[in-house]
């Protein structure tokens, strides 16, 4: 055990994967890097040197620098996961992946499905999401909304380097197509992660913190920041329980039912754009299933409707933080109890 | 001058950095007796009674109830009524500065465990106190670690070469345990005593460690200088089948807590992190399948397979055993009607891990078989 970086938490789940199962290999542009240029063989390991190292231990063959067509090589993953192969693709930017939305939606969700479950399709795309990073709105959105509405997708947003290695294998091990989301800003995040590898099983949330008051429910980056709020809401006498639900699909809406059944308050922090996001939809299914142990409003807490700024004052502000978190924790706080109006 | 007596953040084995005030027990004015419990120590594993090393008032609360402090941090301090308001300000405002100061030089931090390769595969082993001196060899027991021994090692380093081993299938050893019934996981032991160049230790086993202590005992009696049981599975049929098959299945927190919280006397020592902790070593490649090969191999159908009891029949090695007496997992009845030889130790308010809730104690009957005090 020692303290790794999530990106070396994901470089060591993908090299401990390869060395375990021969049909794992890794695709994506400059992965390795400087492949039919002069210099340095394995340049790049991917836009921020997350796959750095790989190509030497496991060489070009699993290793596969793509050209710049998302479309071809999401395609053709998807098609050699259905031929036998486990690949891991990296599409840099979840902003680009608009271009190859037929492979994604149409065909490597759908497999399983259109051949009667004799096909499975052990895909994954490894792709970096999120803002703060100042990289302008064409890099910087959080679109896992998108995927998690899409049946046959399985969707995964890890949220420290430990939760990150884990469900990598697991991404990896499945038979289904994952898309594994990886906030930028958190690259360079460290903690204890064990060295040898483990699994994180998909669809059971991670109780950060158990609390009476308010259940708080985070995803990727922003667990981080409910924790701080949590911390510091702690201090007032407000005890919050947060869960990070790991992955949206499948969904743990049973933790997150038992919870606001204990604490009868639920704020939920997205940092994707505020229509249509995880927020607004475990929103509607806990008023429908459990309207009747709420003591206050639900509160949700995410971005305004606009694409990211790239001004850094209002990217700032854009982006929901702890004080935003702790501010709607005390808003279900103050708004008077069913128990209170009677 | 009357003495002002600081009292320090106390250090609960050898991974604690740092630890949390979780309530105070007494408060300023009150007068406290050495041994008596003053807080409630909270650390990332487990909370603890913190017992007051000194006799006298405690005049300050320097560390208020929730607040994380590093180890041997200020946590208040005890003085007679004779010493006034300020001399205690001052005393707090120069150990503040001097503790500082220490902490910024002592960058050196205590050694961690360390992998030994050994003829049955890599073995994690924990080691502590002067090179020369005998041997105490600790083994834990089925899902344990190294850690289970974090309260007492410390105490027995100062005159014992002290050595906590993970078993195989445990910890930071290998998963691969090939031969998964008593006899099998002492020749593990015995495997990693040779890496270590130990001809011969006092052991100290805990639960199936307890049973794998036997075992080497009766596989190789000149290697062992002494035994001490504590909650041994291998004295008798009974064990816990719903604990065994829990813990192998738990894979939530809310499914592993009242499981943990059976082990012991007190269940509110268990905290957030040690469940979080023993989540982590169950997700790890090949545990499971280690641990349904041991627990099939040793406790088939909810029973212990196997009786060790003959082994103390002979007084050839001192041996002595250790119980709770409300341990949930083996009945503590299992220590009675032992051979006259083997010394018996039973605690009114402990479970299955006296060695965690009655650290010192146990530490003392440890060092007392194994020759002299501590």
């Amino acid at each position: 055990m020692s303290k790794k970086s999530f990106r070396q938490a994901i470089n060591e789940a993908l090299a401990q994967e390869m060395e375990r199962d021969p049909r794992v290999v890794i695709m994506g542009e400059d992965i390795a890097g400087g492949l039919g240029a002069p210099g340095e063989d394995d340049a790049w390991g991917g836009v921020l040197g997350v796959t750095k190292g790989l190509m030497g231990k496991f060489g070009r063959e699993r290793v596969l620098d793509t050209p710049i067509t998302e479309s071809g090589f999401i395609g053709a993953a998807a098609g050699a996961a259905l031929r036998g192969l486990r690949p891991v693709a990296e599409l840099m930017f979840v902003d680009f992946m608009g271009v190859c939305f037929d492979q994604i939606f149409n065909q490597a969700a759908k497999f399983r499905y259109m051949f009667g479950g004799k096909a499975t399709t052990p895909l994954v795309i490894r792709t970096m999401f999120g803002a703060g990073f100042r990289a302008a709105s064409q890099h910087s959105q959080c679109l896992y909304p998108i995927f998690t509405h899409i049946p046959g997708l399985k969707v995964v947003i890890p949220s420290s380097p430990y939760e990150a290695k884990g469900l990598l294998i697991q991404a990896i091990r499945d038979d289904d197509p994952v898309v594994f989301f990886e906030h930028k800003v958190m690259y360079d995040v460290e903690e204890e992660v064990p060295d040898e590898p483990y699994a994180i099983p998909f669809g059971e949330a991670r109780f950060v913190r158990e609390g009476e008051d308010v259940t708080i429910v985070a995803f990727g980056r922003m667990v981080t920041m409910a924790s701080q709020a949590a911390e510091a809401l702690a201090k007032e006498g407000v005890s919050c329980s947060v869960i990070d639900p790991r992955t949206t699909s499948p969904l743990d809406l049973p933790s997150i039912l038992e919870s606001v059944r204990e604490t009868g308050r639920l704020v939920l922090v997205d940092e994707a754009s505020p229509r249509c996001n995880l927020a607004t939809d475990i929103s509607a299914q806990v008023a429908e299933q459990a309207f009747d142990a709420l003591k206050a409003p639900i509160r949700m807490v995410s971005p305004p409707h606009t694409p990211v700024p790239f001004a850094p004052a209002l990217e700032d502000e854009f982006v929901p933080n702890a004080e935003k978190i702790a501010a709607a924790v005390r808003a279900t706080m103050r708004a008077p109890s069913k128990q209170a109006a009677e | 001058m009357a003495a002002i007596l600081p009292l320090t953040m106390p250090k609960f084995g050898l991974a604690m950095t740092e630890g949390m005030v979780a309530a105070w027990q007494k408060q300023p004015g009150e007068t406290i007796r050495q041994g008596e419990e003053i807080a409630d120590i909270e650390t990332s594993k487990i909370t603890s009674a913190y017992e007051s090393p000194v006799s006298g008032k405690l005049r300050r609360q320097v560390l208020e109830a929730g607040m994380m402090a590093p180890v041997g941090a200020l946590i208040g301090v005890v003085a007679d009524d004779a010493v006034p308001d300020a001399d205690i300000d001052a005393f707090v405002a120069d150990f503040q500065s001097r503790f500082a100061a220490s902490q910024a030089e002592a960058g050196a931090a205590a050694a961690g465990p360390e992998r030994v390769e050994t003829a049955q595969g890599t073995a994690q082993v924990l080691a502590a106190g002067p090179a020369e001196a005998p041997v105490i060899l600790f083994i834990h027991g089925f899902g344990g670690d190294l850690n289970n021994w974090m309260f007492l090692q410390p105490a027995l380093a100062e005159r014992f070469r002290t050595i906590a081993l993970d078993l195989p299938g445990h910890g930071g050893s290998t998963k691969q345990v090939s031969a998964p019934d008593a006899a099998g996981l002492a020749g593990f032991v015995l495997a990693a005593m040779d890496a270590l160049g130990i001809s011969a230790a006092h052991l100290v086993g805990h639960s199936m460690g307890g049973a794998v202590a036997l075992a080497m005992a009766e596989a190789s009696a000149e290697r062992v200088l002494s035994l001490s049981l504590i909650s041994p599975a291998g004295l008798g049929p009974e064990i816990n089948r719903g604990y065994i098959e829990g813990f192998i299945e738990a894979r939530r927190g809310k499914h592993l807590t009242p499981l943990l919280q059976s082990l012991f006397a007190d269940p509110t020592l268990v905290g957030q992190d040690m469940v979080e902790t023993v989540l982590r070593y169950k997700r790890l490649d090949g545990v499971e399948a280690a641990l349904r090969a041991i627990a099939s191999a040793q406790f088939p159908d909810g029973r212990q397979a196997a009786s060790l009891r003959a082994v103390l029949d002979t007084p050839r090695t001192p041996a002595q055993v250790i119980w709770g007496r409300r341990d949930a997992i083996i009945p503590a009845a299992h220590a009675e009607n032992l051979p006259a030889h083997v010394r018996v130790t039973l605690f009114d308010e402990a479970g299955h891990m006296a060695q965690m809730e009655r650290p010192a104690d146990t530490a003392e009957r440890i060092a007392s078989l194994a020759g002299g005090g501590i």
